[in-house]
């Protein structure tokens, strides 16, 4: 097949949607969409520096709100991270640590980063800002209500952050929060430090669920004339999909928290059999540590996606719009988010198989959970065979895009091992599946939210991220964390466990001991690099390049609003009307490679355009 | 340019560390070949669609990489080609998962012939039981558990009578003779795990789960905690010692069964009470 591109070739239509490519026989009446049936929203214009700032009703605005706060809470996160590498690496320098405080780092770590880091970060962050100026809407629907989000997300925060300072600690009972132990003494933190945790996690669920349901309403309610579902930017498909997961996975969360709670502060049993302790038998009895196990996962696995799909969403668009192509397979696209979404929630007892469940249930969660990556590895070709025959800009927005399809890749792949059941016996609770998790849902997303703070700066801020800056980032970040997570997967085929303080003098192990101090020291680095970005944002927001408006040369709607930085109401006097789809790029006879989603298509008449 | 040669050197890396490297597998001393072939199965296609997938996206940055008067191919679907990539990677899936299913199908089927083991765990060490000449455990409770009876045994029951007690976190097994573990725990969740054996399962309080394998090494392991429970779980090792079927017979017949044990403890208490009333 020739490499060469021919420009000539019209393409069969595919779709009623579809407009014949031939210039001549263009439907005037395309130009035309019909009026939308709600009204012009009224929005509460701030009045107040209080008003504008802090009880701010601008999606925007909360946005950033949400990402600054979990930014903070993701900082803390990575100085836990590097107190536990610290000790793992070179213990003789972490005499401060003891045993306690390691479990507790190890806890709060992986709590922070899935929950306060992660999904805050890109449902509050991304989904807040994005989401009205994607779909052509002037805010969300309920302003106030997503006001109200944000602060409870706040408080919730707030209230983890106390924990490290209540007598006992924080709770080191692992981010899986397994009972009995949890509530137990013999885990650091089981008497004020997991009441906090549980309060905190119930805040935050009510806090998600009022923001969560401004998504959804926004999305399917306040699109602009024209926006059809099958015409909005992946990255919203990928919100989208992710906060219904989260409006049926949290409240799992929620009543399993609660239920703790009952049994901590009121002695019932829900999670908890008899037990011996100390030479006494505890008050308590008849009730079932597995029970905890699958109303955790049930939201646990669903929320692996829910960090995700927005993930899978936000890519696609960036690596489409730096390759100057349309996303491969849209239709694909949509339908895997929505089918990897559905599926989610029929695979979460493959982090159980060896939890003492009925072994049965093992042939059907690594028949589903196999049958997940299908529709995953789609998405996997979509986005490389975008690149293919692609006009690909490499700048640093691109360089995280192709990050994150090899760590995501990796940790995909790692991702069949653990789900196929017998293969997960000798890897389960070893270092291989904290390689894996990392590799896949820590650095790929991470991946996608560095290229989408870079893409989406110059909209947010007005001035462009310096590229040098960017690219050193980029390297040090991606080159250090596969170093780290890479190698990392062969402790877990030696058999090392995980949470474990220190490894004693286990025969097979001592050979590991010089991988634990390159990894240690690896992700020292790699914690450091992230602060050039902070850097970049600082030295940016004073002296940085303005930017021109959508500097990207993009087509979707955030970057046709009246100002740079939008303001609030986003759109000027009148809404947006959209045409087309957002990937419009490259087209055969238009002027410019790309046509915004605005442009009516008597205004591009001579082009070749095969969806819209 | 220079940045598709480091992505290539990122899998070159790759490819030469796994070739090269010390990390590997502790040697296997059970039956479970199965879970390292299929583990061998899976890193060969699993590692070449990563590289294939890999090396694709290396060389579209080589040759599509941005000019000003060229233009990217614009072409929105391609249902053929999506097509025989859904049934390529549905086929190799299958093709992973079926040698996990039947090994699965080994795991959560016991040999009848299968020496019962039970192992008590607490925060934070082990304890072990086996059947005595009726092969038979004596069923248990955990608030029959005091000094004179270290595993709860019900003392109505005949089958515990004669149940052979091991107080100490090291037990032997016979070479080549299929082991039932019976896990529970008396406090929270652990797990007994021998990185040679392969197999693990979680012991739950309030119930009683198992695994077997069949240990064909000669050799002294050590046991592993790999459930996290609590501040000790570090610390929560144990021991097992594989022996040919005449040691293991020698070392068994030392051992002292529940009969022998609460016979112990009541000597003890007259003893005691002796010693009180002088």
């Amino acid at each position: 097949m020739s490499d060469e591109y021919d420009n000539n070739k019209s393409y069969q239509a595919q779709s009623s949607e579809v407009l014949d490519g031939s210039a001549g026989s263009i439907n005037p009446d395309m130009d035309y969409v019909r009026p939308a049936e709600i009204p012009e929203q009224d929005l509460y214009h701030a009045h107040s520096f209080i008003q504008k700032w802090i009880f701010c009703q601008d999606a925007k605005v909360i946005g950033v709100q949400y990402f600054l706060t979990a930014v903070f809470t993701g900082i803390v996160g990575l100085i836990l991270s590097w107190l536990m590498r610290l000790q793992l690496g070179f213990p003789e320098l972490a005499g401060f640590m003891t045993a306690e405080h390691y479990y507790q780092f190890v806890t709060m770590h992986g709590m922070i980063m899935v929950v306060y880091f992660l999904t805050a970060l890109f449902l509050g962050g991304f989904g807040n800002y994005l989401i009205p100026l994607m779909v052509g809407a002037r805010d969300m629907v309920f302003p106030y209500v997503n006001m109200l989000s944000f602060w409870m997300f706040f408080v919730a925060v707030a209230v983890l952050m106390a924990s490290f300072f209540v007598p006992g600690g924080p709770t080191g009972a692992g981010w899986t929060l397994y009972p009995p132990q949890t509530i137990l003494e013999g885990t650091p933190g089981s008497g004020m430090g997991i009441l906090l945790m549980l309060i905190s996690l119930s805040l935050f669920v009510i806090g998600f669920t009022m923001g969560g349901l401004n998504y959804m309403i926004t999305i399917l309610q306040a699109r602009t004339r024209g926006m059809t579902l099958m015409r909005m930017p992946l990255t919203v498909w990928g919100i989208f999909t992710a906060t219904v997961l989260a409006m049926l996975a949290f409240p799992a969360l929620l009543v399993s928290a609660i239920m703790m709670t009952l049994d901590k502060v009121l002695q019932t049993s829900f999670f908890m059999p008899t037990i011996l302790k100390a030479g006494e038998v505890l008050e308590y009895g008849g009730g079932s540590p597995i029970l905890f196990q699958h109303l955790f996962w049930f939201f646990g696995h669903p929320e692996v996606y829910i960090v995700a799909l927005p993930a899978f969403g936000i890519v696609s668009d960036l690596i489409s719009v730096h390759a100057r192509k349309n996303i491969f397979g849209y239709r694909m696209m949509v339908w895997a988010i929505v089918g990897i979404g559905g599926l989610s929630f029929f695979v979460w007892a493959h982090h159980m198989y060896v939890s003492g469940m009925n072994p049965w249930f093992g042939f059907f969660f690594a028949t589903t959970t196999l049958i997940i990556a299908v529709p995953t590895a789609m998405k996997v070709y979509n986005w490389i065979l975008t690149l293919w025959r692609g006009n690909i800009r490499i700048n640093t927005v691109m360089l995280w895009c192709l990050g994150f399809i090899v760590t995501f890749v990796n940790g995909g792949i790692t991702g069949i091992f653990l789900g196929n059941v017998s293969v997960d016996v000798p890897l389960s609770d070893t270092y291989f599946v904290i390689a894996h998790f990392h590799m896949v849902m820590g650095i790929a997303p991470l991946m996608v939210i560095m290229g989408a703070v870079y893409h989406w700066f110059p909209l947010v801020a007005g001035k462009m991220l310096h590229e040098g800056l960017g690219k050193w980032h980029f390297w040090i970040t991606f080159l250090g964390a596969y170093s780290i997570y890479f190698p990392m997967h062969y402790l877990g085929f030696i058999g090392v466990p995980r949470r474990y303080f220190e490894m004693y003098d286990s025969p097979y192990m001592t050979s590991a001991v010089g991988m634990n101090e390159f990894i240690s020291i690896a992700a020292f680095i790699v914690g450091a690099a992230q602060f050039i970005l902070v850097f970049n944002i600082i030295k940016t927001l004073k002296t940085g390049k303005k930017a021109e408006q959508n500097p990207w040369k993009a087509n979707s709607l955030e970057w046709y609003t009246s100002t740079v930085p939008p303001e609030h109401g986003n759109f000027g006097e009148r809404l947006p009307v959209v045409h087309r789809w957002p990937y419009d790029f490259s087209v055969p006879g238009a002027k410019d490679d790309f046509i915004p989603q605005t442009t009516a298509p008597s205004e591009v008449a001579n082009t070749e355009v095969e969806k819209t | 340019m220079h940045v598709g040669i480091i992505f290539l050197l990122v899998i070159i890396g790759s490819i030469l560390f796994h070739i090269f490297t010390p990390w590997y597998w502790t040697d296997i001393a059970s039956n479970w070949g199965g879970m390292d072939s299929t583990i061998t199965l899976t890193f060969w296609v699993g590692g070449g669609v990563f590289i294939a997938v890999c090396l694709f996206m290396i060389y579209c940055v080589f040759r599509y990489e941005h000019k000003e008067d060229r233009r990217a191919e614009y072409k929105p679907e391609d249902k053929k080609l999506e097509k025989i990539l859904t049934w390529a990677t549905t086929l190799g899936v299958a093709a992973l998962l079926a040698p996990g299913l039947i090994i699965w199908n080994q795991y959560v089927n016991v040999p009848k012939n299968a020496l019962e083991v039970d192992v008590m765990a607490w925060q934070w060490g082990w304890q072990y039981r086996l059947p005595g000449a009726d092969g038979k455990l004596g069923t248990t409770q955990v608030r029959n558990i005091a000094d004179n009876n270290p595993f709860g045994i019900n003392p109505d029951d005949p089958f515990g009578k004669d149940d052979v007690m091991i107080e100490s976190d090291v037990i032997n097994l016979e070479n080549n003779r299929p082991v039932k573990i019976l896990l529970r725990s008396v406090d929270v969740l652990h797990n007994w795990y021998v990185p040679q054996f392969r197999s693990k399962m979680d012991a739950v309080p309030g119930t009683v789960t198992f695994y077997w394998f069949e240990p064909n090494k000669v050799g002294e392991y050590e046991v592993l905690c790999a459930e996290y429970c609590g501040v000790g779980h570090y610390a929560m090792r144990g021991g097992v010692e594989v022996q040919d079927k005449a040691d293991y017979e020698v070392w068994l017949s030392e051992q002292e069964t529940f009969e022998q044990l609460s016979a112990r403890y009541e000597k003890l208490n007259v003893d005691g009470n002796k010693l009180a009333q002088k």
